[in-house]
């Protein structure tokens, strides 16, 4: 007896009985749509850590200058300027951890092209916190070694800036080449980054201007501190598959030797492990979207039982159809399957309507409550090999009672 | 026909009913020969019903020997017995047992489920077999959509469907009329009279007079085992007629 033959007297025998068939079904389905639901929610907030993550860059660490004290009294976090470009090299040298060690300073003005102008964030880097940042350019080139070492008067310009001086659909080739004043100083524009988007707390990371670290130093902001090439900040990007706890200790360890810190005395300088604060939140949305999965398996488990309820109740109905088709020929397992297949196909047929439902659901709980959702294919292979799964643990046990009548029982039960 | 179809020696059954052993076959040895047309007899707990299952390979004997056309089927496990089932025996019930909300050309083609048969052969020989039954025109029919008479008729087309030597009929006029039970008798009596080996289990004398041999159970035992002499008498002139036709 081949499976299309079983299939078919399967799925007449679910024809017979609609109403009862489709009420068994809804367990089912409600449980598959409500998995493929929570999972796509999950997904979704998953996906928003990830996106975080991958806009402030991998492996990112930052290090700023700690705070001042003064009489007793401590100023706030990166007060005290103790931080300097060679600190920053000395890091990438010596700790084999880290890949690059950025320094930057950080200030703000008004920049004016043209006739428009518009205040913004104006960074002192080298080229370095571009590759920490993992920030590309879409036109343009970065900054030329001489430019960085004799302040020379050169920007690259973020997406928003951009936007703001040369109207909201600039041409990036176009604006290359282009002069900008930062507060009274004229600069060329060499390149235009590729949009970050918004920062962990929601500011534009792409309202700002970048200069060479000198040129800030000595032309813009005008400090007197050239000597020394004090740096507001540090970031450090460390090598892929490397620790970032032991890069952390090391680093940590080395400024303190660099800055003569006694043993005992407070840190002149803080690390903040950034990716390491946004894996925590990925991995609290991964234990989130289990947690949901998991609440609405327990449905599918419900839906499971519905259907062995009533595969026993249908093996019951139809002793006498199993003893007569026992005394015709068919063997115990041929029973099995028959039963078997019923309460798959239930599941499965269940199953796949649950998968549309779990779309649309996903869809609109997407659009009125504004969430973000993600259904992933593997959640569908999922939810239909769990109802299989379900078809098949709950469908055995009714299905080997009906295999094990005895025919003449079978035949004689009224 | 030298071989008996059915040879039983000292077939025993006996069955644990509670705290009491319940022996519904005590030593039976019955031979029937291929072509006989018998009708098994007696009261209700004589043993007559477990013999049927016996001899249709539905259940295993306790002890004793059964051979169905020359082979031991006594000691065979379930699964040879379905097979056997299937491809020798048909079976005929007092309530016919059809599959509801099935058409009665499905219902015939149950049998050939079980034997590897592709559907157009299946849609063939049941199609033969209703047109033999006389149901020719109403193969699309539900059991609920047909008479008592017609219903068995149906059944008996399913026994036929997979060519068996052996015709197991279990009070087949049980549930019918008078007028309808000689219809189905005088059936049976025709697919006889083509070679097919019947038993059929009764307690009406009418439906036994049909048959050449009757045999009378009683406790779990034969009691008398005779030829019916005007049924033999007609048999032998119908196989007269055939000979010389």
């Amino acid at each position: 007896m081949n499976l299309f033959a079983i299939l078919r007297i399967a799925l007449n025998a679910l024809r017979v009985n609609k109403l009862r068939s489709t009420l068994t079904m809804l367990g089912i389905i409600i449980g598959v749509a409500a998995v493929i639901i929570m999972i796509a929610i999950g997904n979704g907030a998953q996906a928003r850590v990830e996106e975080q993550i991958k806009s402030l860059g991998a492996n990112l660490m930052i290090i700023i200058p700690g705070a001042t004290l003064s009489g007793g009294a401590r100023g706030a976090a990166g007060s005290q300027q103790t931080l300097t470009e060679d600190d920053a090299a000395a890091i990438a040298r010596e700790v084999p951890e880290v890949q690059v060690a950025a320094p930057s300073q950080r200030s703000s003005g008004q920049v004016v092209a043209g006739n428009s102008n518009w205040s913004t964030i104006l960074q002192g880097v080298t080229n370095d916190y571009f590759e920490a940042r993992e920030w590309p350019l879409v036109a343009g080139r970065l900054f030329e070694p001489p430019e960085l070492q004799t302040a020379g008067k050169v920007v690259i310009i973020g997406h928003s800036t951009a936007k703001q001086l040369f109207g909201e659909e600039y041409d990036p080739a176009a604006i290359i080449g282009q002069t900008v004043r930062v507060r009274q100083v004229p600069a060329v524009i060499v390149g235009v980054l590729d949009k970050k988007g918004q920062s962990m707390l929601g500011q534009d990371q792409d309202d700002v201007l970048f200069l060479p670290l000198a040129t800030l130093r000595n032309r813009i902001a005008g400090q007197t501190q050239g000597k020394l090439r004090r740096v507001g900040l540090i970031s450090v990007k460390t090598r892929e598959g490397q620790s970032m706890a032991e890069a952390e200790e090391k680093i940590r360890a080395l400024l303190r030797q660099r800055h003569r810190v006694q043993p005992g005395a407070d840190d002149t300088f803080t690390v903040r492990n950034l990716t390491e604060i946004l894996q925590a939140q990925e991995a609290s949305s991964k234990i989130m979207t289990l947690l949901l999965a998991a609440v609405a398996s327990v449905s599918l488990v419900v839906g499971g039982i519905g259907i062995m309820n009533i595969m026993l109740v249908s093996v019951t109905e139809r002793t006498r159809e199993i003893g007569l088709r026992m005394a015709v020929g068919a063997r115990g397992r041929d029973i099995l399957m028959q039963f078997l297949v019923e309460a798959v196909t239930l599941s499965l047929i269940g199953g796949l309507i649950g998968i549309a439902l779990g779309f649309g659901g996903s869809s609109a709980v997407g659009n009125f409550a504004g969430w973000r959702v993600e259904i992933e294919a593997a959640s569908i292979f999922l939810a239909v090999g769990f109802s299989a799964a379900v078809g098949i643990f709950f469908g055995f046990y009714p299905a080997r009672k009906a295999a094990g009548l005895r025919p003449i029982e079978a035949l004689r039960y009224e | 026909m030298s071989q008996a179809l059915i040879h039983t020696r000292d077939l025993v059954k006996q069955y644990q009913m509670g705290d009491n052993l319940v022996r519904a076959l005590d030593g039976v040895s019955v031979s029937i020969n291929a072509g006989e047309f018998v009708a098994v007899m007696g009261p209700s707990g004589s043993g007559k019903s477990t013999f049927m299952n016996l001899i249709g390979c539905l259940d295993a004997p306790t002890a004793g020997e059964y051979k169905l056309a020359g082979e031991d089927v006594a000691r065979l496990d379930g699964d040879a017995l379905a097979a056997i089932r299937n491809r020798h025996i048909g079976f005929v019930f007092q309530q016919f047992n059809l599959l509801a909300r099935t058409s009665a050309q499905e219902n015939v083609e149950l049998p050939l489920l079980y034997s590897d048969i592709d559907k157009k052969t299946r849609r063939a020989r049941a199609a033969k077999r209703l047109d033999q039954v006389g149901l020719g025109a109403r193969t699309d029919h539900h059991p609920s959509q047909l008479s008592g008479g017609q219903q068995q008729r149906v059944a008996i087309a399913r026994a036929l469907v997979n060519d068996p030597v052996l015709i197991l009929a279990d009070e087949p006029t049980g549930a019918l009329d008078s007028r309808t039970s000689l219809e189905v008798m005088a059936l049976l009596q025709q697919l006889n009279r083509e070679g097919i080996t019947i038993v059929v289990v009764t307690h009406e004398h009418d439906v036994a007079s049909f048959a050449q041999r009757v045999i009378q159970f009683r406790d779990g035992k034969v009691v008398d085992d005779q030829r019916n002499a005007a049924a033999d008498a007609q048999a032998l002139l119908q196989q007269a007629v055939r000979k010389a036709a």
